[in-house]
C-alpha cells in the first residue's frame, strides 16, 4: 500500500528529472568526459568543484541511468528544505542526503547520515569545499569530510569531477543561464593511504581535482 | 523545372553520393579482420553518418521554404554562438550584454533576414549590437580586460550570427528574371563550398607538400589548387541552379571556395590558440558546429554580396 501510495509523487520525481536533464543538455550541452574511470555501476564518492548552484545537476544529468539511480548528492538542508518545491527537488528527484551545515547538537551527526548512505550502496556527489567558490582561487581549502569517508570506508573509489564553465553560465546572483557549453570530467580515483595525514590527504585530493580543469594537459 | 523538383533532384544525386561512399565504408570493413578495428575507417564512417544527417536536414529545410530554412540556420547559430562564446574571455560583469547576443540579438538578426529589412539586417550586429553591449557590459563596472572581453563578444556575433545569417539571405535575393528561385542558392553554395573542402582535404593527403600556413594549418597549397579547382568544376556542372550563367557559376564558385578555405585558416589559428582541436563534440566525426560551418561562415557574405553586385 505505502508503494502504491506515493507512487505519483515517484512518478512526478521522475517527469521533473527527466526535464531537468533535457534542460541540462539544451542550454549548454553538457557532456562527460570519463577520463580516469569507465562509467560502470560501481559505489563511488564523486568529489566536484562547486562554483554554482547547476552544479549538481550537472554532474547528475550526465550520470547514466543506471548510475544516476544509485548516485545521490550530498547537500545542505537549510538550502534544500527551504520551500517546498525545493524539498520535492531534494527529497524526491535527486534524492539526496540532506546534511544540516549549521552546528546543531540535536541534529544528527553529518557523518553518520553519510556513512549511513554508503553502508546501503548508494554512491554520493559532495563537493568538499563546502560552499560554493566565489573567488579567484582555483578551490576553497577541503573540509575534513573526504578524509574521513576514506578512511571509514576505504574500499570506496574517491572520484575527482570537474564541473568547466559553470560559473559563467550561472554566476552567482544572475537569474538567465547562459547557454554556453559545459563539460563535466570525471578523473581517476584515489584513495587515503594507510597512516596517510589528513592535510597530506586532502591536497593530494585538490590536486588531482584541479589536474582536471581544461587546458591542462593530461 | 519547379524549384522543388530541381531541390529533390540533387537531394537524390547527393544522396547517390552519399550511399557510394557508406557503401564504400562497409565493404572496407568487410576487409577487416575480425575483432580488430581501424580507427581512420572509424572516422570515416562516423564522418559520412554526419553527412547523411547534414544533407538530409538541410534539404528538409530547403523543400518546406524560407521559413525552414531561417529556423535550420538560426539554431546552427546558436549552435555555433554556443561553441564561440564557451571560448572567449569573459567576466560576470558581461552577463547580460551575453544574454543579450544569444537571447535578443541572434533571434533578431534572423527575424530582420526573414522579413527581408536588408537595410538593417546588414547593420544590426556591426553597428547596432557593436555599440550596445560594451554599453551593458561598461554600466556593471568592471574595467579588467574591458577591450578584450567586448571585441571577442563583437567578434563571436560576427562570425556566427551576421555571417551565418547570410546564408539563408539568399533566399531574400530579389534576382531579375531568376524567377523566386533563390532558394536554390543556398543548395549552389553549400554543395560548392562543402565538396571543394572535401577534396582540398583529400588531394591536401594524396599530394600535399607546402604547407599555406605551417604554424597553424595543415592545408597545403596543392590540396587548395585541386579543392578550389574541383569547385569550380562543381560549380559549372550546377550553373543551371542559378542565374549566373556557366562563367558566372564557375567565378562565384571559386570566390567562395577560396574565401571558405581561407577562413578555415582564420579559424585553425583561434583553436591554436585556446589550445583547443575541436569547437566541440556535437558533431560525431567531425568536431563542432563551428568546425562545419567554418567555410561557409566566410563564403556566405562574400557569395551574398557579389550576387547582390553583379545579378541585381
Amino acid at each position: 500500500m505505502i508503494q502504491l501510495a506515493t507512487l505519483p509523487r515517484r512518478f512526478a520525481a521522475d517527469i521533473a528529472g527527466q526535464a531537468i536533464r533535457l534542460f541540462a543538455r539544451f542550454i549548454t550541452a553538457v557532456r562527460a568526459d570519463w577520463r580516469g574511470i569507465e562509467p560502470v555501476p560501481k559505489q563511488r564518492v564523486f568529489f566536484a568543484n562547486h562554483t554554482s548552484n547547476g552544479d549538481m545537476p550537472m554532474i547528475w544529468s550526465v550520470l547514466p541511468a543506471a548510475i544516476r539511480r544509485q548516485t545521490r548528492p550530498v547537500a545542505a538542508a537549510d538550502y534544500w528544505l527551504k520551500s517546498p518545491l525545493r524539498a520535492f527537488a531534494g527529497r524526491d528527484v535527486f534524492r539526496a542526503v540532506l546534511v544540516d551545515r549549521r552546528r546543531d547538537v540535536e541534529k544528527q551527526d553529518p557523518m553518520a547520515l553519510i556513512l549511513a548512505a554508503l553502508d546501503q550502496g548508494s554512491s554520493l556527489i559532495i563537493f568538499p569545499e563546502g560552499n560554493r567558490n566565489m573567488t579567484d582561487d582555483l578551490l576553497l581549502p577541503f573540509k575534513s569530510g573526504l578524509f574521513n569517508m576514506g578512511v571509514a570506508r576505504p574500499d570506496i573509489d574517491l572520484v575527482p569531477v570537474w564541473v568547466a564553465n559553470l560559473n559563467s553560465i550561472m554566476p552567482k546572483g544572475e537569474i538567465i543561464p547562459l547557454p554556453l557549453i559545459c563539460t563535466v570530467t570525471f578523473g581517476a580515483p584515489i584513495h587515503v593511504e594507510t597512516d596517510e595525514p589528513r592535510e597530506a590527504f586532502l591536497a593530494r585530493a585538490a590536486a588531482a581535482l584541479a589536474d582536471l580543469r581544461p587546458g591542462v594537459s593530461s | 523545372m519547379t524549384t522543388t523538383v530541381e531541390l529533390i533532384l540533387l537531394t537524390l544525386a547527393c544522396c547517390a553520393i552519399l550511399l557510394g561512399l557508406t557503401l564504400f565504408g562497409e565493404f572496407m570493413q568487410s576487409r577487416q579482420a575480425p575483432g580488430r578495428s581501424n580507427p581512420v575507417l572509424e572516422t570515416y564512417k562516423t564522418r559520412v553518418q554526419s553527412w547523411w544527417a547534414m544533407v538530409l536536414l538541410l534539404a528538409l529545410a530547403l523543400i518546406s521554404g524560407p521559413t525552414g530554412v531561417m529556423i535550420l540556420f538560426g539554431f546552427a547559430s546558436f549552435a555555433a554562438l554556443r561553441e564561440f562564446l564557451t571560448l572567449t574571455t569573459k567576466a560576470q560583469a558581461d552577463h547580460w550584454s551575453l544574454a543579450l547576443a544569444f537571447f535578443v540579438v541572434l533571434p533578431l538578426q534572423y527575424v530582420f533576414v526573414g522579413l527581408d529589412w536588408a537595410g538593417l539586417f546588414t547593420v544590426f550586429i556591426p553597428v547596432y549590437a557593436f555599440l550596445l553591449l560594451p554599453m551593458v557590459s561598461a554600466l556593471r563596472g568592471d574595467s579588467k580586460r574591458f577591450l578584450i572581453r567586448v571585441a571577442e563578444t563583437q567578434w563571436a556575433l560576427m562570425m556566427t550570427v551576421y555571417c551565418i545569417s547570410h546564408v539563408p539571405a539568399l533566399v531574400t535575393l530579389d534576382i531579375p528574371g531568376f524567377g523566386g528561385r533563390e532558394v536554390l542558392l543556398i543548395a549552389f553554395l553549400a554543395v560548392v563550398v562543402q565538396s571543394g573542402d572535401l577534396l582540398d582535404f583529400f588531394f591536401g593527403r594524396r599530394i600535399g607538400r607546402t604547407r599555406i600556413a605551417p604554424a597553424i594549418s595543415p592545408k597545403t597549397v596543392e590540396g587548395m589548387i585541386c579543392g578550389v579547382g574541383s569547385a569550380i568544376l562543381i560549380g559549372a556542372t550546377l550553373h543551371w541552379l542559378t542565374p549566373f550563367g556557366v562563367l558566372g557559376a564557375m567565378g562565384m564558385a571559386a570566390a567562395a571556395s577560396v574565401t571558405g578555405m581561407l577562413g578555415n585558416i582564420v579559424f585553425a589559428a583561434i583553436k591554436k590558440d585556446r589550445g583547443v582541436k575541436d569547437w566541440s563534440h556535437l558533431i560525431p566525426g567531425q568536431g563542432g558546429f563551428v568546425d562545419q560551418l567554418d567555410s561557409v561562415i566566410f563564403a556566405a557574405p562574400i557569395f551574398y554580396h557579389l550576387a547582390r553586385v553583379f545579378y541585381i
